[in-house]
C-alpha cells in the first residue's frame, strides 16, 4: 500500500537533526512540522522573514501581521525573529538552512528538480524555491511517484523547466525512498512502502538508481 | 507636525511624484505589510503604464489587484502571481508583462539597487530560463548568472510606526520587502499605522533610517486582510501546526 500523505510527512522528518534550522514548503511538507520529535529543537524558517514559526493561531487570534510563506495565519515563539526578504535570503542562499523540504513535479536521475511551470499552463511563479535548492545545504523532495494520469515523474531527465540543476539529496515519494551520499552519486534505492515491490517500483521509474 | 516629509494624506503624499510609465516599487509579501492608503491614492490618481516591482500582484480587486483591475500596470516584476484570475485573464490576452525574479534574487537585487551596486552573480537560476540571455560566468566549477541591481522612480512602504523623520519600524512578517525597496527608488513614500512625533522611538530600534524616507503620511482605515485564515482547535495540542 503506498504512503499516505501523513506517512511521507512523517518519513521526511526522519531527516531533522537537533539544532537544524530548517525551510519547509507548501503541501506536504508543511505537514512535517507537526512529526518534529519531542525533545528536539528545530527552526522552522519562513522566506517572508522569520524564523521560529510557531502552530497556527487559535481561532480569534489571528494577526494579519503574521503569516508564514503560504500565506497563512501563525504564531510566534518565545524565540521567534522577524527579518527583511533579503536578509531572508541571505539566510537561505548563503547555506545558513541546514534542510529545505519540497514538493515537486518531476526530479531527473541527476538529482535536477523541476516544481513550478507547465509549459502552456498559466505561470504563476517560482516564488522562494529556485533560492532554496540553490542555497540550502540538504534538499528532500517529497511527490508521488506518479502524476494524476500514472505517468513516471522520477526520470532520466526532467521535461519540464527546471528549478535548479543536480540539487536533490534525497527523494521520498510515496512508493519508495531514494537517497545518495553526495550529488556526485547516482541514487539508490534505500526503502519500499508496505505491499510495493521492487519490479512495480523498477517498471514505473525511467530514472536510473541503485538497488 | 512640522516636518517637510509629512503630508496629510495619500493622495497629497503622491503629488507630483507619480508619472505615467514609471517604474515603481511597492512592499508587501501577498497582502502582508502592503501600503493600503498608498495604492488606493495611486488607483485614484488615474495613472498608467506602470511597472511594478512587487513580490506579488494582489488579488482581485485587493491590493494591486485594484491597479490591475483599472488596467493601470503594463509589467510586473515579481516571484508569485498566484491567487489572481484578472492578472491570469491579462496576461493571457497579452496585455500585461510579467518578468519572473526568484524571490530571493529580487530582493537582492532591489537591495543591491538600493547600494549602488551594478549587479552581482549568483548560483540562484543556473541552468533555468531565469538564466537565458544574462551573462553567466563559471568559478571553481559553479556556474553563477548575473542579476542587476533594481531601481525605481518611486517605492510605496508600509510600517507600523514612523517618525516624523521619516525613521520607520515594521511590525512582524508585514516587514518582508517594504525596508529592502526604501532604499531602492528616488522617492519613497511611507504610510504608517502610527505617525509619531521625534524622541518617541528608540533609535536602537528603528529598521528603516528616515534618510531612506522622502515623504511619510498617516495611514486611516486599514482592512489588513488576511489570505488564507488557519487556525487550530483550542482542544489540539501546542505541537498541532496543521489540522
Amino acid at each position: 500500500m503506498p504512503w499516505s500523505r501523513e506517512d511521507l510527512a512523517a518519513r521526511a522528518a526522519k531527516e531533522l537533526k537537533d539544532g537544524f534550522y530548517v525551510n519547509l514548503g507548501i503541501g506536504i511538507p508543511t505537514l512535517v512540522a507537526n512529526y518534529i520529535p519531542p525533545g528536539m529543537h528545530v527552526v522552522l524558517q519562513s522566506e517572508n522573514g522569520m524564523l521560529g514559526t510557531g502552530p497556527f493561531p487559535f481561532e480569534g487570534e489571528e494577526d494579519p501581521d503574521l503569516i508564514n510563506a503560504g500565506k497563512q495565519t501563525v504564531t510566534a515563539l518565545p524565540t521567534t525573529s522577524y527579518f527583511s526578504s533579503a536578509d531572508s535570503f541571505a539566510m537561505i542562499r548563503g547555506g545558513h538552512i541546514n534542510l529545505a523540504i519540497l514538493g515537486a513535479m518531476e526530479v531527473a536521475e541527476n538529482g535536477d528538480l523541476a516544481n513550478w511551470m507547465i509549459p502552456g499552463k498559466m505561470v504563476k511563479g517560482m516564488g522562494g524555491a529556485m533560492d532554496l535548492v540553490a542555497g540550502v545545504k540538504r534538499v528532500v523532495v517529497v511527490m508521488d511517484h506518479t502524476s494524476k494520469e500514472g505517468d513516471p515523474k522520477f526520470k532520466k531527465a526532467c521535461e519540464l523547466p527546471l528549478t535548479g540543476t543536480n540539487v536533490v539529496d534525497l527523494l521520498i515519494t510515496d512508493l519508495a525512498v531514494f537517497s545518495r551520499p553526495t550529488r556526485r552519486d547516482l541514487f539508490k534505492l534505500i526503502e519500499v512502502a508496505p505491499g510495493v515491490t521492487r519490479n512495480e517500483i523498477r517498471s514505473k521509474t525511467p530514472a536510473k538508481y541503485l538497488e | 507636525m512640522t516636518s517637510k516629509k509629512v503630508y496629510a494624506d495619500a493622495a497629497s503624499a503622491l503629488k507630483g511624484v507619480v508619472k505615467d510609465g514609471m517604474t515603481l516599487m511597492c512592499g508587501g509579501f501577498g497582502v502582508c505589510g502592503i501600503p493600503e492608503n498608498l495604492i488606493a491614492a495611486l488607483h485614484d490618481s488615474g495613472v498608467r503604464n506602470l511597472t511594478v516591482v512587487s513580490n506579488n500582484a494582489g488579488l482581485d480587486g485587493v491590493g494591486l489587484g485594484l491597479l490591475l483591475q483599472a488596467r493601470q500596470i503594463r509589467k510586473m516584476i515579481s516571484s508569485y502571481v498566484g491567487e489572481n484570475k484578472e492578472f491570469e485573464r491579462q496576461y493571457l490576452a497579452g496585455e500585461v508583462e510579467i518578468e519572473f525574479n526568484p524571490q530571493g534574487t529580487m530582493a537582492e537585487r532591489i537591495r543591491a539597487g538600493g547600494a549602488g551596486i551594478y549587479g552581482f552573480f549568483t548560483k540562484v537560476g543556473a541552468g533555468t530560463q531565469v538564466a537565458e540571455g544574462k551573462e553567466t560566468r563559471t568559478v571553481d566549477g559553479e556556474t553563477y548568472v548575473l542579476e542587476k541591481g533594481l531601481v525605481a522612480d518611486v517605492a510605496l512602504v508600509k510600517a507600523w510606526k514612523g517618525d516624523t523623520e521619516g525613521n520607520l519600524i515594521y511590525r512582524k512578517t508585514a516587514r518582508n520587502f517594504n525596508p529592502n525597496m526604501a532604499t531602492a527608488a528616488q522617492v519613497t513614500v511611507a504610510e504608517v499605522e502610527e505617525l509619531v512625533e521625534p524622541g518617541v522611538l528608540d533609535g536602537d530600534s528603528i529598521h528603516t533610517p528616515g534618510i531612506f524616507v522622502q515623504r511619510i503620511i498617516q495611514g486611516a482605515n486599514y482592512t489588513k486582510m488576511i489570505e488564507k485564515r488557519t487556525v487550530r482547535k483550542r482542544m489540539e495540542g501546542s505541537r498541532a501546526v496543521v489540522a
